[in-house]
């Protein structure tokens, strides 16, 4: 038993290959450190996938997931003819779209920023305060921004009454203005932890680069242009190539918080709209709201994989 | 031209680079200003008086300062029940969620380990595929989980990002030779994790305990859909309904003198709510800020 257990680091290495019984033995203990994790994964990951023919299916409380009688597409042709179809994907679209334009050149923008000051105690304290609204709860967001937008007692509305105007609108009920305040609320909240990464690639220049390019008499712009710039440019494109991979995906919570009886034609995303005429509906339909997140899923999955195969193509690392 | 040794700002600047700082430094003074300006008016406007709050009179500094708004959110029994369960949920399912990433990242380091791909494969893939909102929801109900605690702590018990920042930590920060060494004295797998791995990996699980705890203090997904008795719901929820679903109770509001003002009294409550419920996140920030870069950047580097 000993002489195994000395054997082993190297053999995976060099000599001759144990037989896979073998090593499986050896590292018996291992596995039951697995043992939990992924029981976990099964029974909480996993199963629900099984879960999801219920989309294919006419589910019945009575009978189950596994005994309701199969529908074939009859749930994915309803919601694509269905008036809700269009207004979903355009909503979802029109709002990660935007923030990704948005939320994509900000943090880049910070990082180079903070990179140029020269006083380290500044740029701690922007540091500091840039990434404070990050550890704020989605709901405390929202709440903040009703607290700000409320146009009776709001900090904009009082803003607006020292320089004379009364009458602010109600932004909060506002389809029009939705996209606007989910997306720069957003940037808002996550604009400095988002530059963490760029901060660090820049930390990480060679400054022979700066020295060199100071001697040739560029300035300090041109610095950031030819040198700066390039420097993060690799965790930019591959950050970008994956946020575009998400593009199909509003995640539920803001969304749903931010939403009211006066803005759903703006507001109503699919995973939002998932919930809607499943859970929350007083006839729930599990399959129609099943049907709908894995058409949904499914988008996701393609983006993401080829996205990630770009990615590898073009030389970048992927995700996985 | 500005000379690396000595002290850059003592040397005089290009009339470009002098452009160049005064924009750079409008740019940030105006990104500073738009992030910190409604925190403060929101911390100031909780420390004001009722009844300047109702009349908007709260621009930059407290006006008329008082206590009000914290007095009434103290007497409120909904923000004192879901405080306790938040903090209740935050531990239990911070200690579920650290010592579940660790037990997986562990074996899944360790490079000799048949099947690991198989296991890797298992956790990524549910990166990028799940089972969505309603399976997920129904297996809860089949489990009998709906409306217990468990269902706020073992739901996302491991966040399979977590558990490559920790897998890649071990990996390159634990020596090979370490692991070969201990095996010849005999050392097991085991043993070699609470004796070797756990102490050499204090600063993963103070990444772990940040963000997992972080998590649970600001979540409400999983509370929203599973919880329907009011006794067991966070804190999330209560601001939820209070902040946003605009449904406060103001009977609750039991001093007299201040039923007038009832309103604005509960106009000021959402705002020193928004701080009470915050502040404990931000004064594990400082920690936070240290740890937070480093998980990062550990994420950063492909495992």
């Amino acid at each position: 038993m000993k002489a195994t257990a000395a054997a082993a680091p190297s053999a995976s290495t060099k000599v001759k290959k144990k037989s896979l019984a073998k090593r499986i033995l050896t590292c018996w203990q291992l596995y039951l450190f697995l043992i939990l994790p992924i029981a976990y994964l099964l029974i909480f990951c996993y199963y629900p996938m099984a879960g999801l023919q219920i989309a294919f299916k006419k589910f019945q409380a009575n009978l189950g997931i596994w005994g309701s009688p199969w529908v074939g597409f009859e749930q994915f042709t309803k919601f694509f003819t269905s008036p809700m179809f269009g207004r979903v994907i355009k909503n979802t679209l029109t709002v990660s779209i935007y923030n990704l334009i948005a939320g994509f050149p900000m943090p880049i923008i910070l990082a180079l920023v903070l990179n140029s000051l020269r006083s380290e105690k500044y740029k701690k304290f922007a540091q500091t305060v840039t990434y404070l609204p990050y550890f704020i709860s989605v709901v405390v967001l929202v709440g903040i921004l009703n607290q700000v937008l409320n146009p009776r007692i709001g900090l904009v509305a009082n803003l607006l009454e020292l320089v004379g105007i009364n009458n602010m609108p109600n932004f909060l009920g506002s389809a029009t203005a939705f996209p606007h305040l989910y997306v720069w609320s957003g940037v808002w909240q996550s604009m400095g932890y988002n530059s963490i990464i760029y901060i660090a690639a820049l930390a990480s220049t060679d400054p022979e680069l700066h020295e060199a390019a100071q001697i040739d008499g560029a300035s300090r712009f041109q610095r950031v242009i030819h040198i700066d710039l390039p420097t993060i440019l690799p965790t930019a494109s591959i950050l970008l190539i994956m946020n575009a991979g998400r593009i199909m995906t509003v995640g539920f919570e803001k969304a749903y918080l931010m939403q009211n009886s006066l803005n759903t034609t703006a507001s109503e995303v699919i995973s939002t709209y998932v919930y809607k005429v499943s859970l929350a509906a007083s006839i729930p339909n599990f399959s129609y709201g099943t049907a709908i997140d894995l058409f949904n899923s499914i988008i996701n999955m393609v983006l993401i994989v080829s996205v990630n195969a770009i990615n590898k193509r073009i030389g970048g690392s992927s995700l996985f | 031209m500005t000379n690396t040794k000595a002290k850059k700002s003592s040397i005089s600047l290009s009339r470009d680079d002098k452009i160049y700082y005064a924009v750079i430094h409008v740019i940030l003074f105006l990104l500073l200003l738009i992030i910190i300006y409604p925190l403060i008016y929101i911390v100031s406007s909780s420390f004001s008086a009722a009844s300047s709050v109702a009349a908007g009179k709260v621009i930059l500094w407290p006006v008329d300062p008082s206590l009000e708004g914290y007095e009434a959110v103290f007497e409120n029994s909904d923000v004192l029940v879901g405080y306790r369960n938040t903090i209740f949920y935050t531990i239990l399912g911070t200690f579920i969620n650290v010592a579940m990433t660790l037990i997986a990242a562990y074996p899944l380091a360790r490079r000799e380990l048949p099947g690991k791909t198989i296991f890797m494969f298992l956790f990524t893939f549910t990166m990028i595929f799940n089972g969505g909102m309603v399976p997920t929801y129904m297996l809860i109900r089949d489990l009998h989980m709906l409306n217990t605690i468990w269902a706020m702590v073992i739901p996302g018990a491991i966040s399979v990002y977590n558990l490559m920042i920790t897998r890649t930590f071990i990996q390159s920060s634990i020596p090979n030779e370490l692991l070969e060494a201990a095996q010849i004295d005999g050392c097991s797998d085991a043993k070699f994790f609470f004796t070797m791995v756990l102490p050499l990996s204090k600063a993963i699980i103070a990444v772990l305990v940040l963000f997992y705890a972080i998590g649970h203090w600001n979540a409400y997904f999983n509370a929203f859909l599973y919880l329907s008795d009011r006794g067991l719901f966070p804190l999330q929820l209560f601001l939820r309904e209070i902040l946003i679903a605009n449904t406060i109770d103001t009977s609750q509001i039991v001093d007299p003198e201040v039923a007038a003002a009832k309103q604005g009294l509960a106009d000021l409550l959402k705002y020193s709510l928004i701080i009470v419920s915050t502040v404990p996140v931000m004064c594990l920030y400082p920690f936070v800020q240290k740890y937070f870069v480093k998980g990062v950047m550990i994420g950063s580097i492909k495992g």
